[in-house]
């Protein structure tokens, strides 16, 4: 009885000490986390500092793209202030880490909106913890912009409606299928086209559909659209079906572990006509699965590409080379570089750091010109802007083309 | 042409299903287990195969001997550890621990090598026959003569040498097998060795033609190859050579109409069929029990 009662006391010891130990943690982590060079403690940005809270995925699962935006957010930062800053007054990024989770994204966004009172977030760079973060930026007036979450429904609600403080820097999935459809039969004059999408996925059923929309459009016609499901290793069955259509151009939204499988099939049963896809591709793992031969003759679109002989990107390149111990910027780096000078732009134009001044500023944002792409705000709050096309040359990707939406 | 490159990706496709599931019908016949860890050791021999080419550079063939080799040796580890000592217990006991032990297989391979998936290097060099407007490729073909050489081989050992006299034996009845002075044990250890070996040449076959491979590819193959297996008779040999080739064709033929997202429904549509309207296969004797 009283050995038990002695554990008890040892047990609710041992809780008290761990939780303490927790929020001791969650301290560290917040200060040692937020750079620049802010000393001011407190006070909003009435100082001669502006607040700016970045929201973003520094661990977890996806801790590779919150990391990536991370980086480039910090050079632009750097760049602005060495320049004097906005109006004589230098950014502070506050950087606070949602750990690839919707509800600890919630939670950051709470804790920059209310006691970091920063002006205005850096989005996390996911589409799903971004929506987590807009009931939060809507009700505390302080606007959002995401680098690289694509899913519409950030910006529009479902009834239409749009979020009067969420924005962003990237195109969303749908466009990526129109600058398909307009490079297959503008670049390539494709006419007869097959699609062959993973049903299973929100962003390659919206992105076929879209390309199907354009390229009907254009004058072109889809002879075969086939479907797969994510997981799945034997393609040749669909792909028979398209090669008997006899397209000219098939276009292949979906991501690159099952992508890879079905351009090597396609390669292996001789479809050599031109394949494409969207960002989806992007990762070393296709070129290993589907080899750099049968990769030839396949493009993708995607934000930006560090080889585009634009003089903006090949400042930016090194630049970013510079501070970053030659490592060249990926599409996530460019986004988030582009992210912090579309907020101080806006900022800028404001004249004030007030959330709803930025906030229409942000809205009425036109022909600003960034590394990801010069770009103007339409009604939706969605970024028109010009979107980049590579070719895998021997798996490389190589810069081919700008198209416009 | 069409159909006949349908039929051509089916029998591929079918060979692969028919080696795994030689596997199942095997150990079924010897001692009434539905062996759902098969799968895994299917994913095992093919990652042996994979490190075999990529890390150790052997050719295809040393790589399938080792991978062969391994899931033997491994088949038979499965068994004596965690069967073995129910061979007495009831059936579903049995059946849970091959849940359990082919959940173990996959998250131990997952822990140490993580959940990504691997691409097979290419080590034969891939050329397509064009026969008639029909695209073959020689890994297709080499698929095929691989799968029917092993199937051949089987059939050579269970008819023609003393274990597989022995394994017919104690297939039809352990006891009295026994009695016959026929080591049962050995003779069961034989049998998951045979199947496994078969389960590894299907992985190494599988990474060869699917370049994709990962901890958790053995599972949809190893239910399709069960089906396979009950479609012919299960516990029947040459059942689940001609269960699996039919299975591929008729995968590939219900995606050659067009209905590609049903391929997998039509796999399982085949064994409620069966279930209900032939329950001991195609090639299943409907045999009564004796009282």
């Amino acid at each position: 009885m009283r050995e038990n009662k002695k554990l008890k006391k040892f047990g609710s010891l041992l809780v008290a000490s761990s939780l303490l130990a927790g929020v001791l943690a969650g301290c560290g982590g917040g200060d040692s986390s937020s750079s620049g060079g802010g000393s001011s403690s407190g006070g909003g940005s009435d100082g001669d500092t502006i607040k700016i809270g970045a929201n973003l995925e520094l661990s977890g699962n996806v801790a590779s793209y919150g990391s990536s935006i991370g980086v480039g957010a910090d050079l632009a930062v750097k760049e602005i202030n060495d320049k004097g800053g906005i109006d004589g007054k230098k950014i502070e990024l506050v950087k606070v880490d949602n750990k690839s989770e919707n509800s600890e994204a919630t939670a950051a966004a709470l804790k920059l909106a209310t006691q970091d009172k920063v002006v205005a977030m850096l989005a996390p760079a996911t589409s799903g913890n971004t929506v987590a973060t807009v009931q939060i930026a809507n009700s505390n007036k302080i606007p959002i912009v995401t680098g690289s979450g694509t899913a519409p429904n950030i910006t529009v609600n479902d009834d239409d409606s749009v979020n009067e403080y969420a924005f962003r820097t990237c195109f969303i999935d749908p466009f990526q299928g129109i600058v398909a459809a307009n490079f297959a039969s503008g670049e390539l004059k494709a006419k007869n086209v097959a699609i062959f999408a993973d049903n299973a996925s929100d962003y390659a059923k919206g992105l076929a559909k879209s390309f199907k929309d354009t390229i009907t459009k254009n004058g072109g016609k889809v002879v075969k659209e086939e479907a797969y499901v994510a997981k799945d290793t034997d393609f040749r069955t669909q792909l028979t079906n398209i090669k008997a259509a006899k397209p000219d151009f098939i276009f292949i939204p979906g991501y690159y572990e099952e992508v890879g499988l079905i351009v090597k099939q396609a390669r292996e049963m001789g479809i050599d006509v031109p394949l494409m896809g969207a960002d989806g591709w992007d990762s070393p793992t296709l070129v290993e699965l589907a080899g750099a031969k049968a990769l030839n003759n396949t493009y993708i679109t995607n934000h930006y590409s560090a080889e585009d002989p634009d003089q903006k990107i090949q400042d930016f390149v090194k630049a970013f080379k510079a501070a970053n111990s030659d490592k060249a910027p990926d599409a996530f780096n460019a986004l988030g570089y582009d992210t912090i000078y579309y907020i101080a732009d806006a900022i800028k134009r404001a004249g004030s750091t007030d959330g709803e001044a930025i906030k229409t500023a942000l809205a009425d944002t036109k022909d600003l010109s960034l590394v990801t792409g010069t770009f103007s705000v339409d009604e939706n709050h969605n970024p028109i802007k010009t979107a980049t096309v590579l070719e895998f040359k021997d798996g490389k990707q190589v810069f081919n083309s700008k198209v416009n939406p | 042409m069409e159909w006949i490159q349908q039929l051509v990706n089916g029998i591929s496709l079918g060979s692969i299903y028919a080696l795994i599931a030689l596997g199942y019908t095997m150990v079924y016949g010897i001692i009434k287990l539905i062996n759902f860890a098969h799968g895994d050791v299917f994913m095992i021999g093919s990652f042996i195969g994979f490190y075999a080419i990529a890390k150790w550079e052997l050719g295809f063939f040393p790589a399938l001997l080792l991978a062969m080799v391994v899931c033997a040796i491994f088949g038979v580890l499965i068994e004596r550890i965690a069967y073995k000592r129910l061979r007495n217990a009831t059936r579903i006991a049995a059946l849970i621990t091959a849940i359990g032990v082919s959940l173990l297989i996959e998250y131990t391979t997952i822990y140490f090598r993580g959940a990504q998936p691997a691409a097979y290097p290419e080590v034969i060099t891939n050329k397509s026959f064009d026969v008639f407007g029909v695209q073959i490729s020689s890994t297709s073909i080499l698929i095929l003569s691989v799968a029917i050489v092993l199937m051949i081989l089987l059939q050579f050992i269970v008819h023609k040498t003393k274990i597989g006299k022995a394994m017919r034996a104690v297939s039809h009845d352990a006891d009295a097998a026994r009695l016959m002075g026929i080591n049962v044990d050995n003779t069961i250890s034989a049998t998951f060795a045979i199947g496994s070996a078969l389960a590894g040449a299907a992985g190494v076959i599988f990474g060869v033609y699917y370049t994709k491979i990962d901890p958790l590819m053995g599972v949809i193959p190893g239910v399709k190859a069960f089906i396979a297996a009950v479609l012919g008779g299960i516990g029947i040999i040459p059942g689940a050579m001609v269960g699996g080739m039919l299975l591929g064709v008729v995968e590939s033929l219900v995606s050659a109409l067009g209905f590609s997202l049903w391929r997998d429904a039509a796999a399982f549509v085949i064994l409620i069929l069966i279930l209900i309207f032939r329950p001991s296969g195609i090639f299943g004797k409907n045999a009564r029990e004796k009282v």
